[in-house]
């Protein structure tokens, strides 16, 4: 895009518009906020589709860890480098990739400011910050506390990821690790569950009298029963579940002591502690005004505009989206639809109707057993929300399917290609 | 009744679907590769004939083809929306 161009364009888009030396569109900008699901997948595909646009995504990290198949690397089933991509090939697109925080945004100038003090113009903003943890919320988890017990639960440099494994590495046999997993919404619903597979499968093969205690804020929880029927099935007596409703709720660490206290006061010694505490939209979300009260983000459900500052689209775990998981195939699917609503917008022509939002989350659970939920998810016709598509979707089948359960980790490896070859190829 | 449901769908909204084929079959490439040309175990998609792949979903809806997956993808797509999807990955090389 030449630099004329794109002062042009600042100067009147209707004028352009219309005017008929732009026979196919004018040259826009587009500034992505976040390099993750939300934002990777925006940026590669406005460049793939719409290459008129001008792509701008601003990223502190160099290199992106995945939190999906993280925990497969608590298994020893991956190691770090298999799960980080670089932004090279995005930039060979075309898109300006900038190495920087995004720290304000002003909706009137419509720029965003940078850490580094530079300002960046734009004509459509998205953001995909995804999630920011809320540090006190458990009584005692606070940063600090994170180097002992660890989230491992934003994607980082995979730093979090690494010291769980290694404190999994000493973990003396016939040792106690401990989980504390939060109340909807977070991020990932099958995620701690399949941590906990993962974790259970190293353990079998390397400290098989160690136990697990998963201390849960819910009753219930994704794929419930497909993965208690493995725990059964592959790690006999190792995991113990404990739900709310058997005092599972931990709201007190003391990290120091190797502690958890639950609601009524039962202090749990463990030797190794994995917290996934409260979450809420990412810090950029919030200060910029966009997440409501809940600290998540209201969005318009057909073309993911902020409900409360125009010019703004708000992707991936950020937003309030129920009943659509805060998943990464979910940022994907409706990045794709921003994009193109964004374009649309840009155009001065509607938004695409009628698009389909659309989930998968594979879990594995052993080395060559894996479970999958499916939705396939439409706006409400109001623009205020999500519905499931009647009849469809729903988890892999209950009973003993050897054959269905080796078949779903080939596929889940698949997805886990293909996803990030759309978002970082 | 899902008959039913899918056929309402369809007939209230077909125009609309043909020209969403390729902002539709975009689902598609998160597990059948970013062409829809096929990764790893997850077969390609893309050149292959409109009739062929209706057929192909026609029968993962109604359970007649054995699937790990597709049976719960396809029953969430109407018939004119997966006439919109197949007419686009056919026209994909
Ligand atoms: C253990 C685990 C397993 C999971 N497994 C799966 C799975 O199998 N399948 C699945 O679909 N999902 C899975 N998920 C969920 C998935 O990781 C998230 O849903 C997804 O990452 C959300 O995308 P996002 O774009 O909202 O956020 P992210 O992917 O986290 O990306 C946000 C990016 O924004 C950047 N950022 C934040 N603030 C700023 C700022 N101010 N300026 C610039 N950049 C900023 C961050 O550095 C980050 O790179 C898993 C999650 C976990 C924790
Ligand atoms: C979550 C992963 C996933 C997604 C998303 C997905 N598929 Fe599939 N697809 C599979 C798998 C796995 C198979 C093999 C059959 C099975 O086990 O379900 C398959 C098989 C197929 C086949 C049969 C191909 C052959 O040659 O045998 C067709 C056709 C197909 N899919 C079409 C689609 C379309 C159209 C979409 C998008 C609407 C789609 N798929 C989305 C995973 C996926």
């Amino acid at each position: 895009m030449s630099r004329i161009t794109r002062r042009a364009l600042g100067a009147g888009i209707p004028a352009l518009l219309t005017a008929p030396a732009f026979a196919q569109a004018p040259a826009a900008r587009l500034v992505i906020i976040g390099g993750g699901f939300g934002g990777a997948s925006a940026a590669n595909f406005a460049r793939r589709q719409y290459p008129w646009l001008d792509v701008t995504l601003i990223e502190p990290k160099t290199r992106f860890v995945t939190c999906p198949y993280g925990n497969l690397l608590l298994a020893g089933l991956r190691d770090l480098n298999s799960i980080s991509f670089g932004y090279e090939r995005l930039a060979a697109r075309g898109a300006r990739v900038i190495h920087d925080w995004a720290d304000a945004i002003d909706p009137t100038a419509r720029t965003v400011r940078l850490r580094g003090g530079a300002s960046v113009a734009y004509d459509r903003l998205i953001v995909s910050p995804g999630i920011a943890l809320r540090y006190g919320a458990i009584e005692g988890y606070d940063q600090a506390a994170e180097a002992i017990f660890p989230h491992a639960w934003v994607p980082g440099e995979g730093q979090q990821t690494l010291l769980l494994r290694r404190q999994l590495e000493a973990l003396p046999d016939g040792g106690v690790v401990g989980l504390a997993i939060p109340d909807n919404p977070f991020r990932c619903p099958p995620g701690p569950y399949e941590r906990i597979s993962m974790i259970a499968s190293y353990l079998k093969r390397h400290k098989p009298r160690a136990k697990i205690l998963a201390f849960d804020t819910k009753n219930a929880f994704s794929k419930q029963g497909l993965f208690q029927d493995a725990w059964n099935a592959l790690y006999p007596g190792m995991i113990d579940w404990i739900p709310a409703n058997r005092d599972g709720r931990i709201l007190r660490v003391d990290p120091a002591a190797r502690v958890f206290e639950s609601e009524f006061g039962v202090r749990h010694r463990v030797d190794v502690g994995n917290v996934i505490p409260p979450q809420s939209a990412g810090g950029i979300a919030i200060s910029a005004g966009l997440a409501n009260e809940s600290g998540w983000v209201p969005v318009d459900s057909l073309t993911f505009e902020s409900r409360r500052v125009p010019g703004i689209h708000v992707i991936g775990d950020a937003t309030i989206a129920p009943p659509m998981p805060k998943s990464g195939y979910v940022a994907n699917s409706t990045a794709k639809q921003a994009v193109a609503a964004i374009a649309a917008l840009l155009r001065g022509e509607a938004p695409p109707p009628a698009p389909v939002y659309f989930n998968t989350c594979y879990s594995h659970v052993g080395a060559e057993y894996g479970i999958s939920i499916v939705g396939v998810f439409r706006p409400n016709a109001e623009r205020t929300g999500f519905v499931e598509t009647p009849n469809s979707g729903g988890v892999s089948p209950r009973g003993d399917l050897p054959e269905q359960r080796r078949l779903e980790a080939l596929y889940a490896d698949a997805w886990y290609g293909s996803i990030t070859a759309d978002m970082f190829g | 009744m899902i008959r039913l449901c899918l056929l309402a769908f369809a007939t209230l909204a077909a125009p609309a679907l043909a020209a969403n084929g390729p902002l539709l079959a975009q689902a598609c490439a998160g597990c059948h590769g970013p062409n829809a040309a096929g990764q790893e175990a997850t077969p390609g998609i893309a050149g292959v004939p409109a009739a062929t792949i209706v057929a192909q979903m026609n029968a993962f809806r109604a359970n007649e083809r054995p699937a790990t997956i597709m049976g719960r993808i396809a029953r969430g797509y109407s018939d004119a929306e997966i006439a919109a999807i197949a007419e686009y990955l056919a026209s994909r090389r």
